[in-house]
C-alpha cells in the first residue's frame, strides 16, 4: 500500500513539473506575475511528492518488502540497517529517484534562497529545471520503476553487493548527486540567462553560490569514492581512470572552471560568453555521465545493470536538453556584450589561463574515456586505453595549472605589475627551492616526477601562507592590527586559500603515495617479521570470524614502535553466501607520514599466510586535501556577498548588458 | 564586423555535440564485450612471445594447436582482471583444458608479484611487453578470452571478465563441443 502511494506520488510530481515547466515561462515572456508565481508553488509540491516517494521506498527497503521487485533484487532481510538504507540508492531504479529527490530539493532551495531574483528569472530557472526533472521523472517512471511488483513473492532478497555494503560507499552516491545535481541550477541560470537576453555581475553573483554547493559536495563525494576504492578493493591503489571515475571527474574539472569564470565575470563583466557555456557544458558532463554509466556504452567495473533501452532514452534526453541549449548558446552569446577589457598579465589573465588548462583536461578526459568508442564506431579497430594514457597527459596540463595556483594571490585585476610579482613570489621560490632540495636529498635516486609534485605542493601551500601573511601585515604591523586586518579580510579570500592549501596537499599525498609507495608480497609463517620501508610487520597468525551476513578469516600483524604501544592491522577476507561472493578488507592505519596497508591472502600447504604489505606515503593527504578543498568552498559560500549583498541590478549605463537588437 | 566569424565560433560547441551524439548513438548498438572478431575460424596470427620471466614458458602461435585451448590477455594494472582471476584459477584446475595468458603491456615483476598473491593458473605465458601481439589478435582491451580449437583456429572470443554465466553457458559447451 505504502508503495502505491509512492507510485502515485511519482506520478504527480511528473504531472507537477510539467507545470512548473510550462506555466512560469509563458509567465515570464508575457510579464504576468500569476502564472511567474506558480512556478515556486509548483517547485515545492514537486519536492514534496518526490520526498514522499522517496520514503515509501526507503519503507520498503527497512522493511524488507520483497513483493516489490526492486527491493527483492537488491536487498536481504538479515543485512545492517545501515546498508538497507543505503540500499535504496545502492542500484540503477533508486539512484535514479535519489536523483530526482536532489533535483527537486535545489528546485525548493531556489524558491527559499532566491527572493532576490527578478521575478522573470526566478521564473526561468524554476521552469527549466522543471524540465529536466520532466526528463529524469519519465525516465524512472517508464523504464525504471522502483515500485514494480513481484509475483510471486520471494521469501527473500537477493542481497546488496558486498563490496557496496560499506559506509563509505553509502554516503559516496549522495554527495556525488548533490554535486552533480547541484551543476543543474548554475546551467538552469544559464539558460533562463540566454532567455533574457543578458549577463551581467549580479547574475554571476546569483549563480557562484550554486556553482561552490555543487562543487563542494562533488569534491566529497569524488573523495569518497576513491577512499573506498582505496580501502574496500584491497589493490592498494586509489584511483584507476576507469570510465565511472572519469564521468564524476569530467563535471568535477569543469565545474572547478565555471567556478574560476564565474569570478571574472562577476568582478569585471567580461567572460560572460564563456561562464554561460561552461555552465552548460558542466551539467552536460554529469548528464554524459549518467549516460555512460547506465547504458553500457563502456565496460566499468562499476557499472550499473545496463540496459540499450534505457541508453536509448538518456540519449534522447541528452539530445534535447545539451543539443537545445547549445544551439540557445549559439544563437545567443554572440549578443553578450563582453565587459572589461584587461592585459595578459593579470589576474583575469591568470583565471583565462586557468579555464583553458581545466578544460583541456575535462576534454582529455573525455576522449580518453570515449577513443574506444570513436575507434570501435568508426570501425578502424579495437583499442583500450589505460591509466598509461591518463598519467602521460595530466602530468603536463596540471603542472602550469599548479604553478598558476601559486601565483595567482598576488596577481591584481586588469593589469599587474610583472616586476612586483617578481618580488612577491622570490620569497616563495627560495622557501620552495629549499623544499625541493630537501626533498632530492631525503629520495635521492629515486623518481624526479615525485620531486617536481612536492615542489609544485610546497609553491602552493607557501604561496597561500605567505599572502596570507602579507595581506595581514603579519610581523610588520602590531599584532592587534595583524588580527584586525584577518577579521576584515572577506571569507572569499579565505575560502580561496583554503581551498588552494587543500590543492597543496592533494598534489602531495598523490605524488608521494605514487612515486615512493612501497610494497611487499610474500608467504608470512606465524611469528615472522617482515619489514616494509623501516617498519617491522610481525604476523600473529588468522582465526575465523562470523559477521552478520558473512563468515571469514581474520589475520593479525603488529607492528612495533619505540615509544607508543604497538600498532595493530587486523586485515580480514569476508565470504556472503547470499552472492556467493568473496571480499578483501585492507587493514590501514593512517599516520600522518603515510599509511601502513595490510591485505590478507590465500594460505599454503606449509602454514603460510600470503600476505601483501604496503607503505603509501601521505596518501590521506589526498583526502585531507579534498576535505580542506570543500571547506573552502564552504567558506567562501558565507562570504558577505552571498549573505546579505541583495545584489541590485543598475538598468542603466554600461552595466545593462540587455541583448542590442542590432548587432 | 566579426559577426559573420564569430557566430561560427559559437555554434562550435553544438557541432561538436551533434558529432559526439552520433557516436554515442553508434555506441548504443555495439555492444562492447561482443566483438565479432575478424579473426573467428581462422588461424591465430603468427607470434612468438618471450616467456614473463624464467618461471614461465614462452608461447607462440605454433603452441596452440593439438588441444583445445583458451588464451588470456591479462595486466596487473587491470581491476577487471583480478575479479575474473578466481574462475581462471578453477578453470585451470580442470582435467585437460589448457590455459595460457598473454601479460600486456605490464612490468614483469609486478605481473609475477600478482600471480604470486592470486594464484598463476597459466601454463605458458608469453610476454607482450609492447602490445603489438595484442594488435595482431585485435585485442579491444584487457581482459579478453580466445578459445581456441584443435587445429589452432579460434573458435570464440570473450571480451571482459569470464563470468560464471558466460563460462557455465557459453564457454564450457563449446569447449565440450570442441573436444567431440
Amino acid at each position: 500500500m505504502i508503495s502505491e502511494i509512492g507510485h502515485i506520488a511519482l506520478i504527480l510530481s511528473l504531472t507537477i513539473a510539467l507545470v512548473q515547466g510550462i506555466a512560469p515561462m509563458i509567465g515570464a515572456a508575457r510579464r504576468d506575475g500569476q502564472l511567474m508565481a506558480i512556478g515556486k508553488t509548483a517547485a515545492l509540491l514537486q519536492f514534496f511528492f518526490i520526498s514522499i516517494a522517496f520514503l515509501a521506498l526507503m519503507n520498503a527497503y527497512v522493511t524488507s518488502d520483497f513483493s516489490l521487485a526492486n527491493v527483492a533484487q537488491n536487498s536481504h532481510s538479515a543485512k545492517p540497517m545501515l546498508y538497507k538504507i543505503a540500499g535504496v540508492w545502492g542500484n540503477h531504479e533508486g539512484s535514479l529517484l535519489l536523483w530526482v529527490l536532489i533535483l527537486a530539493t535545489f528546485g525548493a532551495a531556489v524558491v527559499f534562497f532566491g527572493g532576490n531574483l527578478p521575478p522573470t528569472l526566478c521564473a526561468r530557472v524554476l521552469a527549466v529545471q522543471a524540465f529536466i526533472a520532466v526528463g529524469f521523472l519519465s525516465f524512472t517512471l517508464f523504464t525504471s520503476n522502483p515500485f514494480e511488483r513481484l509475483f510471486p513473492v520471494p521469501l527473500d532478497g537477493n542481497g546488496l553487493n558486498p563490496l557496496l555494503q560499506d559506509p563509505g560507499l553509502a554516503f559516496h552516491p549522495p554527495f556525488l548527486y548533490l554535486g552533480y545535481v547541484g551543476f543543474s541550477i548554475a546551467f538552469s541560470f544559464a539558460i533562463a540567462a540566454l532567455i533574457e537576453g543578458r549577463v551581467d555581475a549580479a547574475w554571476a553573483r546569483w549563480v557562484r553560490p550554486w556553482t561552490l554547493v555543487a562543487w563542494s559536495f562533488l569534491t566529497i563525494g569524488i573523495a569518497l569514492g576513491s577512499w573506498w576504492a582505496y580501502y574496500e578493493l584491497g589493490w592498494g591503489g586509489w584511483w584507476f581512470w576507469d570510465p565511472v571515475e572519469n564521468a564524476s571527474f569530467m563535471p568535477w574539472l569543469a565545474g572547478t572552471a565555471l567556478l574560476h569564470s564565474a569570478i571574472v565575470c562577476e568582478k569585471r563583466d567580461a567572460l560572460k560568453a564563456w561562464t554561460i557555456l561552461l555552465a552548460i557544458v558542466t551539467f552536460s558532463l554529469s548528464l554524459l555521465g549518467t549516460f555512460l554509466v547506465r547504458s553500457g556504452v563502456l565496460t566499468s567495473v562499476h557499472a550499473f545493470a545496463t540496459d540499450p533501452a534505457r541508453g536509448v532514452f538518456i540519449l534522447a534526453f541528452l539530445v534535447v536538453v545539451v543539443g537545445g541549449s547549445l544551439a540557445l548558446f549559439a544563437i545567443r552569446a554572440p549578443q553578450l556584450k563582453s565587459g572589461g577589457l584587461f592585459s595578459p598579465v593579470s589576474r583575469e589573465g591568470g583565471l583565462v589561463l586557468n579555464n583553458l588548462l581545466l578544460t583541456s583536461a575535462a576534454a582529455t578526459v573525455l576522449l580518453g574515456t570515449l577513443y574506444p568508442l570513436f575507434v570501435d564506431a568508426l570501425g578502424i579497430g579495437k583499442i583500450s586505453v589505460g591509466p598509461p594514457y591518463f598519467n602521460t597527459v595530466f602530468i603536463p596540463l596540471m603542472t602550469p595549472l599548479v604553478v598558476l595556483a601559486g601565483i595567482a594571490p598576488v596577481l591584481t585585476w586588469k593589469r599587474a605589475d610583472l616586476y612586483g610579482v617578481f618580488l612577491r613570489m622570490k620569497f616563495v621560490a627560495i622557501l620552495t627551492l629549499l623544499v625541493v632540495a630537501w626533498c632530492l636529498y631525503e629520495t635521492w635516486g629515486g623518481t624526479f616526477l615525485g620531486t617536481l609534485g612536492i615542489g609544485l605542493s610546497a609553491w602552493v601551500g607557501i604561496g597561500v601562507l605567505v599572502d596570507m601573511g602579507a595581506r595581514v601585515g603579519l610581523f610588520r604591523d602590531p599584532i592587534r592590527v595583524s588580527f584586525s586586518k584577518a577579521m576584515r579580510t572577506p571569507r572569499s579570500i579565505y575560502g580561496m586559500n583554503v581551498a588552494h592549501i587543500g590543492l597543496a596537499f592533494l598534489v602531495a599525498g598523490i605524488t608521494a603515495s605514487s612515486a615512493w609507495r612501497t610494497e611487499v608480497l610474500r608467504v608470512v609463517q606465524i611469528g615472522e617479521t617482515v619489514s616494509v620501508s623501516g617498519y617491522e610487520f610481525v604476523f600473529h597468525g588468522v582465526e575465523k570470524i562470523q559477521g552478520p551476513n558473512y563468515s571469514g578469516e581474520r589475520g593479525h600483524f603488529s607492528v612495533n614502535r619505540d615509544t607508543r604501544d604497538a600498532i595493530q592491522l587486523f586485515p580480514e577476507n569476508r565470504f556472503y553466501p547470499v552472492q556467493q561472493q568473496p571480499t578483501t578488507e585492507a587493514a590501514i592505519y593512517t599516520g600522518w607520514r603515510g599509511d601502513l596497508y595490510a591485505v590478507l591472502g590465500e594460505p599454503d600447504a606449509q602454514g603460510g599466510w600470503s600476505a601483501r604489505l604496503y607503505f603509501n606515503p601521505l596518501v590521506s593527504w589526498i583526502w585531507l586535501g579534498s576535505l580542506v578543498m570543500a571547506l573552502g568552498g564552504v567558506i567562501s559560500l558565507s562570504d558577505r556577498r552571498h549573505r546579505v549583498g541583495a545584489p541590485h541590478r543598475i538598468m542603466s549605463g554600461k552595466a545593462n548588458n540587455r541583448v542590442a537588437t542590432n548587432v | 564586423m566579426f559577426s559573420g566569424n564569430r557566430g561560427l565560433l559559437y555554434l562550435l560547441p553544438a557541432a561538436v555535440f551533434v558529432v559526439l551524439c552520433g557516436f554515442l548513438l553508434r555506441g548504443l548498438s555495439l555492444d562492447p564485450a561482443l566483438v565479432p572478431t575478424a579473426l573467428i575460424d581462422k588461424a591465430v596470427p603468427h607470434f612468438d612471445l618471450a616467456p614473463l620471466d624464467s618461471h614461465s614458458a614462452p608461447l607462440a602461435s605454433a603452441d596452440l594447436s593439438g588441444e583445445v585451448t583458451l588464451v588470456n590477455v591479462f595486466a596487473s594494472w587491470c581491476g577487471p582482471c583480478r575479479i575474473e582471476h578466481p574462475l581462471l584459477m578453477e578453470i585451470a584446475e580442470m582435467d585437460n583444458i589448457n590455459l595460457y595468458g598473454i601479460n600486456y603491456k605490464d612490468d614483469p615483476a609486478i605481473a609475477r608479484d600478482w600471480l604470486t598473491e592470486l594464484g598463476d593458473p597459466f601454463t605458458r605465458i608469453g610476454a607482450d611487453r609492447d602490445g603489438r601481439v595484442a594488435i595482431e589478435l585485435g585485442v579491444y582491451g584487457v581482459p579478453e578470452t580466445f578459445l581456441i580449437d584443435r587445429e589452432g583456429r579460434v573458435r570464440y572470443k570473450h571480451v571482459g571478465p569470464i563470468s560464471e554465466e558466460v563460462w557455465s553457458r557459453e564457454l564450457l559447451p563449446l569447449i565440450r563441443n570442441l573436444r567431440e
